[in-house]
């Protein structure tokens, strides 16, 4: 992956004018994109006392992590809650993508290609325009309100994605490693099993960090489906903090990095296969 | 993953080779395995737009169900709607500057990444981080930057830019461009990796060649690497273009919609129609139109895409 991986640097590292210039503008850019990280530490960190209008922006005299435990308090159950949408639903739907992109890649049947454009159709809708339906249609199976019907949902509207990422990755494989196997007399199936579920682990890999993040983030199916207050995942908790239970800056702010925690380290750790997804699916939202 | 070069997006070449032959009691396995799929997608996808269109066609607008046909009179009653008329004209507007915001900026940092100068990929992470978080983080974050009171404001202060103080996102004249800060924030790192793709699957022979030939580095952007780096341009414009009018959780989370309807989206209209005002009906007619909007920017693009794949 060419962009991962950035060019070795041209050898010399002697300092020229340009350069400085270049490094500059990087450097302001970088504080553009860290801004609200700084913003983030500087409130939370403070107690109300010090949220004082013109020291905003100064940093903390000492570190005061009540604001830290208040938002903890009212965003701990919503956390888990997203935890319990995010791993079965990222799990099926991952599932279902390898299988698809299996058949879709290899095992390609008459109209395999107007399939997968119609599948892949699904991934760009806005999802408005289902809402109506799936609202309706939760009620009368009776999983309207809570994480079930959301880890439904998202199963649903994960499939295209998947689907893509998997059948990209699947198209790298080799046709004669297939082949040879066919020779073998493995079945469909077998093959499936025993030669590319192995190979698409790094698949599954990209596919589930994506999933992760998009499920994690995810807020419109949330807020319309998530009705139950105890059930609601934790995007939709965060924007109810700053409504009623706590509008205090601090703790909206201790809120927000608590929210994104954890795709925030996924991206810290595993960034590489993120952005994969990201190129390969090219959206988010 | 071989998804860096002209095209970076949505589908990777297949080879031109036959498939797998399979031997007659095999046929249906494969079908089998995607029936799932392809069941749920054909239900939750296109049979419930199918129903959003019903529901757009009918009388239904309250919390009882009324499927009295009415034709597209709940279409006529929307394009009269002055908060609908203010909502396209937002949504065109807010296109043009959060693409035009990524574009810039997505190429500026691109180009600057490609410098190869040491730290790069430091760079490049910083600028990419925001791509992992929520709208809702993002908004609840930028709403505190953007308040008057608290936030930039106090900065522009200190440093005797007082001519630069705005009431962002509480004036009905900055809120929108406001807004489109913060996405731009969120969502430029996005055209940034799509560029810095395309221009490292540029060879390095091509701009040698040009060098050789006398070209400075300013004719060799734009006689060069500007114009192949073109169709990512598009697949950029397209993939943000139909993420922008979509748009739903920033402006929930910081204006829903407000000050006024300056900041109101048809997505966001559609959900408040619906959910709070439970005019169904008119619900189902914005979103229509939305999926209309979506589907035009999307469908040639699939189609090019696939194309591109069946002529290999």
């Amino acid at each position: 992956m060419s962009i991962l991986v950035p060019a070795a640097p041209r050898a010399r590292s002697r300092f020229t004018p340009m350069r400085a210039g270049l490094y500059l503008l990087l450097l302001v850019l970088a504080v553009f994109y860290l801004t609200p990280v700084f913003a983030i530490i500087v409130t939370s960190l403070k107690g109300i006392a010090e949220l004082a209008r013109s020291t905003v922006w100064e940093l903390p005299k000492a570190a005061d992590l009540s604001s830290y435990s208040t938002a903890f308090t009212a965003l701990a159950p919503s956390f888990f809650n997203s935890v319990f949408l995010v791993v079965p639903a990222t799990i099926l739907s991952a599932t279902l993508g390898s299988l698809n992109g299996y058949v879709l890649s290899k095992l390609r049947f008459r109209g395999a290609n107007v399939v997968f454009t119609l599948l892949l159709f699904g991934m760009f809708i806005p999802y408005q325009s289902i809402l109506i339906p799936l609202v309706q249609f939760l009620e009368t199976i009776n999983l309207y309100g809570g994480i079930p019907g959301l880890i439904l949902v998202h199963v649903v509207y994960g499939i295209p994605i998947c689907t893509l990422i998997f059948r990209n990755y699947f198209a790298t494989v080799p046709r004669e490693l297939l082949e040879a196997a066919r020779i073998d007399g493995a079945s469909v199936i077998g093959i499936y099993r025993h030669i590319m579920l192995p190979i698409s682990i790094p698949g599954f890999v990209v596919v589930m960090i994506w999933q992760f993040t998009s499920i994690w983030n995810e807020f419109l199916f949330a807020v319309t489906i998530a009705q139950t207050p105890t059930q609601q995942p934790i995007t939709v908790a965060l924007q109810n903090l700053a409504g009623s239970l706590a509008p205090e800056q601090n703790i909206q702010m201790a809120g927000a990095l608590m929210a994104a925690l954890p795709t925030l380290l996924i991206y810290i750790l595993l960034g590489r296969y993120f952005v994969r997804g990201l190129l390969a699916g090219s959206l988010k939202g | 993953m071989a998804t860096a070069t002209a095209q970076p997006v949505m589908v990777e070449r297949l080879s031109r080779s036959r498939s797998t032959r399979l031997p007659p009691w095999e046929k249906l396995t494969p079908l089998l395995l995607i029936a799932p799929s392809v069941i749920l997608i054909a239900v939750f996808v296109y049979g419930f737009i199918g129903a959003t269109v019903r529901t757009s066609l009918v009388r239904w607008n309250s919390a009882l169900p009324d499927y009295t046909f009415v034709g597209l009179h709940n279409y006529q009653r929307l394009f009269q709607l002055d908060r609908f008329q203010a909502d396209l004209v937002n949504t065109l507007h807010f296109t043009a500057i959060f693409l035009a915001g990524c574009i810039i900026l997505g190429l500026g940092a691109a180009v600057l990444l490609d410098q190869r100068l040491r730290g790069t990929l430091f760079f490049q992470n910083v600028y990419m981080y925001p791509l992992a978080l929520s709208f809702v983080v993002t908004g609840t974050v930028w709403r505190w930057i953007l308040n008057p009171n608290s936030g930039v404001n106090v900065i522009l202060g200190n440093l005797h830019l007082d001519f630069l103080k705005s009431g962002w996102l509480t004036d009905p004249n900055t809120a929108l461009n406001s807004l489109g800060i913060a996405a731009v924030w969120q969502m430029s790192g996005f055209c940034m990796a799509m560029f810095l793709a395309g221009l490292r699957g540029i060879p390095e022979e091509l701009r040698e060649a040009a060098r050789v030939d006398g070209a400075n580095e300013w004719q060799l952007f734009w006689r060069i690497t500007f114009p192949l780096l073109r169709p990512i341009t598009l697949s950029a414009v397209i993939i943000l273009g139909h993420i922008s009018l979509k748009i739903f959780d920033l402006v929930y989370v910081m204006t829903f919609g407000g000050p006024g309807y300056a900041t109101d989206m048809p997505s966001l209209y559609m959900w408040i129609a619906t959910f709070q005002q439970f005019l169904y009906a008119r619900g189902a007619a914005i979103a229509i139109v939305l999926l209309l909007m979506v589907a035009i920017l999307i469908v040639p693009y699939l189609v090019w895409n696939l194309r591109g794949e069946t002529e290999q």
